[in-house]
């Protein structure tokens, strides 16, 4: 294993060098409020810091070097054009506080994917400065809150899906609401039976995700939408499955009050490791004034900030969200266009549900005829090898894939859930395929083989267990220097 | 299309393993109703080529920051950014990855994550530091619900010269729980009054909410009351500006529960203010309660070192509804970046510049008071931000300022009001010359 950056230290390297540096002289300030001794950062070359995040690096698995098959992460190719927008000095030297007229281009960057998003889910406006999704589903609730305080109703129930994301429910207590779930069908749809008696004067809002996690479009969501409507509550889209409806379909028009997207999901701006993403949040008009400030607006041929807006849930980021990834999205929309988007829900859709066909006699999919564009296969038969969904996953690494997403959603046993996206070759997936079948192969004749995996990854299997109960989060203060 | 794979044979032979004829099938889950007969309203593709020259068009429409003189702070800072920190962030082995789930393939990032939270919790001086949030805001609004889950109060109190922002922000978050928030108004000094924190104490108070430097630049000093706060059984929650740490007293040491802060300045552009880098420290007491991704160095089977996410069972992937927060995407590539940048620095580089940073603003503060009618507008210390009371409307003096190509400040009466109206923030950083000392002073002069 490498070395972490402060064993590499050694006293005196220096990684960059400053042009005024001996013109800082001792700081005249009272003694109390100075630090006894600067931070213990490394001492490293520039050189050296190189060789050791490139080092770092190879050691991930990621979308350029082959399939990353998680389901609900839409782990789709990142186009490079989009890295190069967002680099580009007259966007990224911009600062927050520049005067209005100093802006406009970025002004006008948010505005129009504000409309483009719009357009393309079917609402009436959107507000950009949630930083995620998880941020989109708070500020969703937040208008919820506001809309019934509006009305003085007071509701404080909101129904999730029982194979919704597990940031639904944590959205909804962050605002003091509490969730209730609501289980799905033997069809993987909502049980309509149970959210009907669900339904009550204290249902704030009910949530779903459309397709929802199984890969499933709920055929009944008009139906469901009227009834939550009929009974007075308001409807949320988690839109993290999103890229299956592109150009065909738009949640706006099944009758959905808001929705978030997730920018880092359907419009390619790239995961980082775990973040920055964006989650905008879309409103039907009705709503639109409660959305968080500031806004956008266009006055004449300008833009400008409005802060103005006593009805708003308030502000929730520091500026406006997270800028730089507006604009690799909106380079995504203007590369594709409409037809262009068309064709990837097509692709999205047609890689899925090719890729469950092909894996569906060895990891049976309990729900749903067609997937979307995802689908959720079961790994329960080889439980009788002693072989759990876990090894499967770990051994799939051992070939170069990432592992797809495992246990989750709860209502499918030892879930298999994979999402290939509209960016992978047939080819690609038919490697996948034969590969899966041999792991299947394994699993049935050398058990043991799948319960070691993985053997070629950079690390094995690791001791979790341990690092739950006494936490290593920090290096050392006095690791051995170089 | 681009980035698409599949020729129209391709699509013809999957289409027909399945036994089916077209795409269109594909959608026949979704009922006709809801299937859209028209085109998206956002009109046809761009080629490469034009959707830069586009980009470009609307680049030409601003006028960076980095391009002027500028004396813009309030959380964001303009530093060197050193080119290797562009160069390792765009290797896309990085930013194309997911989040560290599997951690044999991501080693990468867990380790990277590990290296990120030593720092934060050595800047701090507090053990624990998580794996980022959005952004200073929402990292201070969720330290003040992670204060009131952990002593199960209701009520914070917050200095009023927190950056006004912020204060939304924590505003916003705070009372959708009917949790309740007590200001601690501003002195004369440009601090917080003891008295009136000490009288605000009660035993409903959650935490006290302050940062130092504050918004004004003046450094606040939690340890004259740090010992009223821990008497009333409330925790200290401190917002600082990374770098001040080069120099001064780290939250750890004062005995602060809870630090957070803006990492922006730690090796990122401005971008417009996002991504930012949302940083969180606190005492190993809270760790239970603290939200967001941890990573701990374990051992493979093999007996290894490598890395792994941990305390999970805080997070909402696994306890839904019970979690400590929702927060699930943060901003790790801005970590990665602001990693990066601290290695390059290391711990000379980073306190000179500090140093730096320090000795230039006060060099340009003295400066701009010995012009007629210039004054600080508070006498407590500073670090590399201060006020300036002009004798006119900032406003006029930022307007006049920009028509010479420098970003003199921001006006503060754009969040303080009439009161403000002659107040001037001003922000130096390492990029600001002798030269752009000059050029600011003469028109000051002027004006």
């Amino acid at each position: 294993m490498s070395k972490t950056l402060f064993e590499m230290s050694r006293k005196g390297r220096r990684g960059f060098r400053f042009a005024d540096e001996p013109a800082a002289g001792p700081v005249d300030v009272a003694r109390e409020y100075l630090r006894k001794a600067p931070p213990r950062l490394p001492e490293v070359s520039e050189p050296g810091v190189v060789r050791h995040f490139t080092e770092l690096s190879v050691r991930n698995h990621h979308i350029d070097k082959n399939l990353y098959p998680l389901g609900s992460c839409t782990m789709k190719y990142n186009p490079k054009v989009n890295e190069d927008v967002a680099s580009m000095k007259g966007f990224a030297g911009l600062h927050p506080e520049q005067m209005g007229t100093d802006v406009q281009g970025a002004l006008e960057v948010i505005y129009t994917l504000e409309k483009q998003l719009c357009g393309i889910v079917g609402m009436d406006a959107f507000s950009l400065n949630t930083a995620a999704g998880a941020h989109g589903e708070l500020v969703g609730m937040m208008i919820a809150k506001k809309y019934f305080q509006d009305r003085g109703e007071s509701r404080s129930k909101v129904l999730v899906a029982d194979s919704a994301h597990g940031t639904n429910p944590a959205s909804v207590q962050m605002v003091g609401y509490h969730d209730q779930a609501v289980p799905s069908a033997k069809d993987g749809e909502v049980d309509m039976d149970v959210l009907n008696s669900s339904l009550d004067k204290d249902t704030a809002v009910l949530m779903l995700t459309v397709p929802n996690t199984l890969g499933i479009f709920e055929s009944r969501i008009g139906e469901i939408l009227e009834l939550a409507h009929a009974r007075g509550a308001l409807c949320y889209m988690d839109g993290a499955n999103l890229n299956a409806l592109l150009g065909w379909a738009r949640p706006g028009d099944f009758g959905f009050d808001m929705m978030h997207v997730n920018l880092h999901k359907t419009f390619s701006t790239p995961h980082g490791g775990g973040g920055p993403g964006s989650g905008p949040i879309g409103v039907k008009e009705s709503l639109a004034r409660f959305l968080p400030v500031p806004r956008v607006r266009k006055v004449g041929k300008r833009f400008r900030f409005d802060d103005d807006n006593p009805d708003s849930v308030g502000a929730i980021h520091s500026f406006y969200g997270n800028f730089g990834i507006y604009l690799r999205a909106l380079c995504y929309i203007v590369r594709h266009g409409a037809e262009g988007l068309r064709r990837v829900a097509a692709t999205a859709n047609l890689n899925a549900n090719y890729l469950a066909s092909e894996l569906a006699e060895l990891f049976p999919i309990p729900y749903g005829k067609r997937c979307m564009h995802e689908f959720v296969a079961s790994g329960e038969s080889f439980r009788a090898h002693g072989v759990r969904t876990l090894d499967i996953a770990k051994r799939l690494l051992d070939f170069g894939y990432h592992a797809p997403t495992i246990y989750f959603p709860m209502v499918v046993r030892e879930a298999i859930m994979i999402e290939p996206t509209e960016t992978e070759s047939k080819e690609t997936l038919d490697h996948f395929v034969t590969v899966m079948k041999q792991i299947a192969r394994e699993a049935v004749e050398d058990p043991d083989l799948l319960k070691g995996a993985p053997y070629n990854t950079p690390v094995r299997r690791l001791d979790e267990a341990t690092a739950n109960r006494k936490p290593i989060l920090a290096a050392p203060l006095n690791c051995p220097e170089a | 299309m681009p980035y698409l794979y599949h020729t129209d044979e391709d699509r013809r032979s999957m289409l027909q393993a399945m036994g089916l004829t077209s795409e269109e099938e594909l959608f026949d889950g979704i009922p006709s109703k809801y299937r859209m007969n028209e085109t998206l309203p956002i009109g046809p593709g761009f080629s490469e080529f034009e959707t830069i020259r586009h980009f470009e068009a609307l680049a030409g429409r601003n006028s960076a920051a980095g391009d002027m003189v500028s004396f813009l702070g309030g959380g964001i800072y303009d530093h060197v950014v050193p080119s290797a920190v562009n160069h390792l962030s765009a290797r896309s082995e990085f930013y194309t990855a997911y989040t560290p789930y599997q951690a044999e393939v991501s080693q990468g990032t867990l380790q990277v994550i590990f290296e990120y939270q030593t720092m934060i919790s050595r800047l701090t001086g507090l053990p624990v530091a998580n794996a980022s949030m959005y952004d200073a805001a929402t990292a201070l609004a969720e330290s003040a619900l992670m204060a009131a889950k952990a002593t199960g109060r209701s009520r914070l109190l917050f200095s009023e010269n927190i950056n006004p922002r912020y204060q939304q922000v924590l505003t916003t978050y705070v009372t959708q729980q009917e949790l309740e928030l007590t200001p601690l108004p501003a002195t004369a000094d440009g601090g917080i009054d003891d008295a009136v924190l000490r009288k605000s104490l009660g035993d409903d108070v959650a935490g006290v909410v302050v940062q130092t430097p504050n918004y004004f630049g003046v450094l606040e000093s939690p340890w004259r009351y740090r010992d009223a706060i821990r008497e009333a059984g409330a925790l200290l929650v401190v917002a600082v500006d990374p770098l001040s740490l080069a120099l001064f007293q780290p939250p750890g040491e004062y005995g602060a529960d809870i630090a957070v802060g803006e990492g922006q300045g730690l090796g990122n552009h401005p971008n417009f203010g996002g991504p930012l880098l949302g940083f969180m420290a606190c005492d190993q007491k809270y760790i239970r309660s603290l939200p967001g991704r941890l990573v701990s160095e374990t051992r493979d089977i093999d007996g290894k070192r490598a890395y792994t996410l941990t305390l999970q069972t805080r997070e909402q992937h696994i306890r839904r509804g019970k979690a400590t927060s929702n927060i699930c995407t943060n901003q790790g590539l801005v970590a990665l970046r602001s990693t990066i940048y601290m290695a390059l620095l290391g711990e000379t580089g980073f306190h000179q510049l500090g140093g730096i940073c320090h000795a230039k603003a006060h060099r340009l503060a003295s400066m701009i008071t010995s012009c007629a009618g210039y004054s600080l507008r508070y006498p407590g210390p500073f670090f590399r931000e201060f006020v300036v009371r002009c004798p006119v409307d900032a406003q006029l003096i930022v307007d006049d300022a920009r028509a010479s190509g420098i970003l003199a400040g921001i006006p503060l009466a754009k969040y303080f009001g009439d009161d403000s109206r002659n107040d001037l923030l001003i922000a130096v950083t390492e990029k600001r010359t002798e030269d752009d000392f000059n050029r600011l002073c003469d028109l000051l002069r002027k004006t």
